[in-house]
């Protein structure tokens, strides 16, 4: 008997069919499955946030949730954000030059947008405090936050 | 500006070895190669558009189908599209736009026309002179090690512009000039774009040797002028590709189960749980572990956790552990008897140690550390199926290291190797070895799959066969006359090898000189006349390799350290004591300015309640900084707490100032994370830590405030990417004295360690 199950979800706003082992984590499928490899691998276990995405318009580990958890669910992921990043944070991360290696940005980026969603006017111990949940090993935090700041003025 | 062309020099020797390039980026047919004096500057005429510029990374140009190269670094299209190579990796350190700047710079090249394209792995064409031609990217040597030549490039091919259209219009070329993009003859007010010359020049088959101004006097149009990085855009859509993301038709996944340390080979493999995973497509024996392959990297890992082996225990690492690499190295960097291999000498500093009147000594430690980049190691291949010829894409700090060991592993010659350079997702040392076993994965296991496969490792995989900065021990005696003046310096390193473990290609011409471990022994700066250093490099059998400011971290940790003891033990105010202690020399003038500069901007000296401020200077390869931070200790727990760091930096001329400032800000934080939590900790030759939990790295939270202040000088550009990383543990260690009287010798400077040494009044070493 197949080990495999088979799970529909939509993301980015189109729907999908993907079998898999049911324990996959939404991660590799995003990533291997459907070719969508904006949403990074860090760690596998919710401690770098590399590969936030947003799970029913939440900001949420990608590498935590099984793939079989995740019918009808609606995810979004950084190439989801905006069609052309147009995305105020999007703007502000090339405006102040954030990314490094960059290899962390994505999950930043998608991170970010939860907050503002949450909070659309976030002091800076706020944006700390949300974003303390992401590792940038180029050590990019300064300028995340000025990023997010400028966003917050500059995009609403 | 005039254009200066020197007279032919000797003449000129038409290189009949073929260029070795590999990879998807075969010069074109055709091409000539001409050799100008020793500095390895090539001249090349080419006809038509080279295939690198219309294939692979190139392709964006394909739409251009005309253009001229000029040299190796330059092709201009008729368009006015100008391409210039990049010689170097980029890993987020930004030298994939520094470095086309300085030749956009010198041909007057309109920088919204410019197209990078990554240079293909030939360390002939495009190896960095200061690693003697190697194509390897790392010790932020970049900039510097190519500016000279880069700027050569670039003047050439504004030269040979201008002649073209001098003879087109039957003028002088002296009467010529450019602006960007453009050249004029402004007697009679006609122009012709580089586009337009390109579609009727002639290279001349020898290069023109050109005067470039000195770096003192250069006007300079894009050199220290910000610019957005290229791979920026990229980095915040998702679209940028690291070698993780590639995909290529039929692939599958490969996961591979490790030796726990070097030389421990499976004995007996159990993988019957592995193999009943369904996507499990088999097992790989390997000498150095176990690999499976998978329909799918879930499989493939679930199924790399399944396998169950038991290693030899032939290799040397067994029963080692930190605690007694501690006590072996401590014995040996106490006992007079030792002798290491001098690193750096001045004077006769055993003669002048006898005459001191007083010698003072300390002693400092580093535990292992781990580069931790994001990108957990990784590679693609695609063998052939006769085995004779593979396709790789790797995220590697060097090309032509990667193609020599792909090649060797699977026995074939190097230019069967195809090679894709993808973003690194993080370097910091990690990816310069010269057994890139991580990209060498990937061959062996296509080469067993007959198809092509992606391997990668899991963050633990990345832990537990991390290569690390080396346990060390470090003793520094220093030898005073009766008024206190430094006569002697003996500065001793015990550490794990590293040159060795890490590039035995250089080791062997090393003479047993450890360039990674010894490296910031050095006292270029200080009025230290008389001194040693001297390394006494040990064989544990634990994996090594350069990490962010290799052996600087923890031997300009030493040293700050102890000169803050010096000064103390004098009464003399930290900034004074080092300000006093400055040579007369230019260099040192300039390391006067940066130590002035922090102090002044930090206000030190001014009382700030339960806070601690400590200064650190360093000269890192001629660049100069000095970091001042501002602490407070939480007794109950130990735990520092940094709430501010001044920084002042000379590199020169900034050739990317805002870059600059972002790799100063990104070495800062990477320094913290070194001295205030990041340890590996060995036990019976085995990795203990695992993951983000157990290996904690800096967050957001721990962030100081920043103060950077880039000082731009007029001399040759230094090194920019790692620069300030050493300041922040001597720094920090130095502000927790001035705050509580107990020195800090350890990194990193865990909560337990301070509370104890806080508890007992002072860091004792058993």
């Amino acid at each position: 008997m197949s080990q495999l199950t088979t799970t529909t979800l939509t993301v980015n706003g189109k729907r999908h069919t993907v079998t898999a082992l049911p324990d996959t984590p939404l991660l590799w499928v995003l990533r291997e499955h459907l070719k969508l490899t904006g949403t990074k691998y860090g760690c596998g276990v919710g401690q770098c946030g590399a590969c936030t995405v947003h799970i029913d318009g939440k900001p949420n580990y990608a590498c935590l949730n099984p793939i079989k958890d995740l019918a009808g669910r609606r995810v979004t992921t950084i190439e989801g954000l905006s069609p052309d990043s147009s995305h105020p944070l999007q703007k502000a991360w090339i405006a102040e030059q954030v990314p490094q290696c960059g290899y962390c940005q994505s999950g930043q980026i998608m991170r970010a947008a939860g907050l503002l969603q949450e909070n659309p006017r976030p002091s800076r111990q706020e944006i700390v405090e949300y974003m303390q949940s992401n590792i940038c090993r180029c050590g990019t935090y300064i300028r995340i936050v000025r990023a997010v700041e400028r966003a917050v003025k500059e995009g609403a | 500006m005039n254009f200066k062309a020197k007279g032919e020099r000797r003449k000129s020797k038409v290189s009949t070895r073929d260029p070795r390039v590999t990879g998807h980026a075969p010069l074109s047919q055709g091409r000539r190669q001409f050799m100008v004096g020793a500095a390895g500057l090539t001249f090349g005429v080419a006809i038509g558009v080279p295939e690198f510029l219309t294939s692979g990374n190139g392709a964006a140009l394909a739409q251009a189908v005309k253009g001229v190269v000029v040299n190796p670094y330059v092709t201009i299209f008729t368009d006015g599209t100008v391409a210039i190579m990049s010689p170097a990796c980029e890993m987020g350190q930004g030298s994939l736009t520094s470095l086309p700047r300085i030749v956009a710079d010198e041909m007057d090249a309109d920088w919204a026309r410019v197209r990078i394209v990554p240079a293909p792995p030939n360390d002939q064409l495009y190896g960095n002179p200061q690693f003697r031609n190697l194509q390897y990217t790392a010790g932020s040597a970049t900039v510097t090690g190519y500016f000279n030549n880069l700027r050569q490039f670039g003047a050439q091919v504004r030269y040979v512009l201008a002649e073209n259209a001098a003879r087109r219009w039957g003028v002088p070329p002296a009467e010529l000039s450019t602006q960007p993009g453009v050249v004029l003859h402004q007697k009679t007010g006609r122009r012709l774009t580089y586009g337009e010359i390109a579609a009727f020049a002639t290279i001349p088959a020898q290069a023109p040797q050109i005067e470039v101004e000195p770096v003192s006097k250069a006007q300079f149009r894009l050199i220290g002028a910000d610019v957005g990085r290229v791979d920026v855009p990229s980095k915040v859509n998702g679209t940028a590709q690291y070698s993780i993301d590639v995909q290529v038709p039929g692939m599958i996944y490969g996961a591979i189960l490790r030796e726990p340390m070097e030389g421990a080979a499976p004995e007996r493999v159990d993988d019957s749980a592995a193999r009943a995973i369904e996507g499990v497509i088999r097992t790989v024996p390997l000498k150095y572990g176990v690999g499976v392959l998978a329909e799918t990297p879930w499989a493939a890992f679930k199924a790399k956790n399944a396998l169950k082996v038991t290693w030899s225990r032939s290799a040397r690492g067994w029963g080692y552990s930190s605690d007694a690499g501690f006590a072996k190295f401590a014995a040996i960097a106490r006992d007079p008897q030792s002798k290491g291999i001098a690193w750096e000498v001045k004077g006769e500093p055993a003669a002048a140690m006898q005459m001191a009147a007083t010698v003072f000594e300390g002693e400092y430690r580093a535990d292992y550390a781990y580069h931790a980049q994001m990108e957990p190691l990784n590679s693609v291949a695609s063998v052939s199926p006769a085995g004779d010829a593979v396709e790789i894409w790797c995220g590697t700090q060097s090309q032509t290291i990667t193609v020599t060991a792909v090649a060797n592993a699977l026995g074939i010659p190097e230019n069967r190797v195809k090679f894709n350079g993808m973003l690194l997702g993080g370097g910091f040392g990690r990816r310069g070895n010269r057994d890139v076993e991580f990209i060498v994965d990937s061959a062996l296991m296509s080469k067993a799959a007959g198809r092509p496969v992606k391997v990668m490792w899991t963050r633990e995989d990345d832990v537990h066969a991390g290569r690390f900065r080396p346990l060390y021990v470090n003793r520094i005696r220093a030898g005073l006359d009766a008024s206190g003046k430094i006569v002697a310096w003996h500065h001793r390193v015990v550490s794990d090898n590293v040159l060795a473990f890490a590039d035995p290609v250089r080791f062997k011409v090393s003479k047993g000189r450890d360039n990674i471990a010894m490296r910031g022994t050095e006292l270029p700066t200080y009025a230290i006349p008389v001194r040693l250093s001297e390394g006494l490099g040990q064989d544990t059998g634990m994996r090594t390799a350069p990490l962010r400011a290799i052996g600087v971290g923890q031997n300009s940790f030493a040293n700050e350290v102890f000169i803050d003891e010096l000064a103390a033990n004098r009464g003399i105010d930290p900034v004074q004591f080092r300000l006093q202690l400055l040579d007369k020399t230019p260099l040192a003038q300039r390391a006067r300015h940066v130590i002035e500069e922090a102090a002044k901007m930090a206000a030190w000296g001014t009382k700030r309640p339960g806070r601690g401020m400590g200064i650190a200077y360093l000269d890192y390869s001629g660049t100069q900084l000095a970091g001042i931070a501002e602490v407070s200790v939480d007794r109950s727990t130990g735990a520092i707490k940094v709430h501010r760091f001044w920084c002042t930096i000379d590199v020169g001329v900034p050739v990317h100032p805002d870059n600059v400032i972002a790799q100063t800000e990104s070495s800062i934080v990477y320094g913290l994370g070194l001295a205030l939590t990041e340890r590996i900790t060995i036990a019976d030759g085995t990795v203990q830590q695992s993951n983000f939990f157990d290996y904690q790295v800096p967050r957001m939270a721990d962030l100081p405030e920043f103060h950077i202040r880039l000082i731009p000088t007029r001399n040759h550009p230094t090194g920019a990417g790692q620069m300030a990383t050493p300041l922040v543990p001597s720094a920090i260690s130095n502000a927790v004295f001035q705050l509580t009287g107990v020195r800090l010798r350890q990194q990193p400077m865990l909560p337990d360690r301070v509370k104890l040494a806080l508890e007992q009044r002072g860091q004792r070493f058993s």
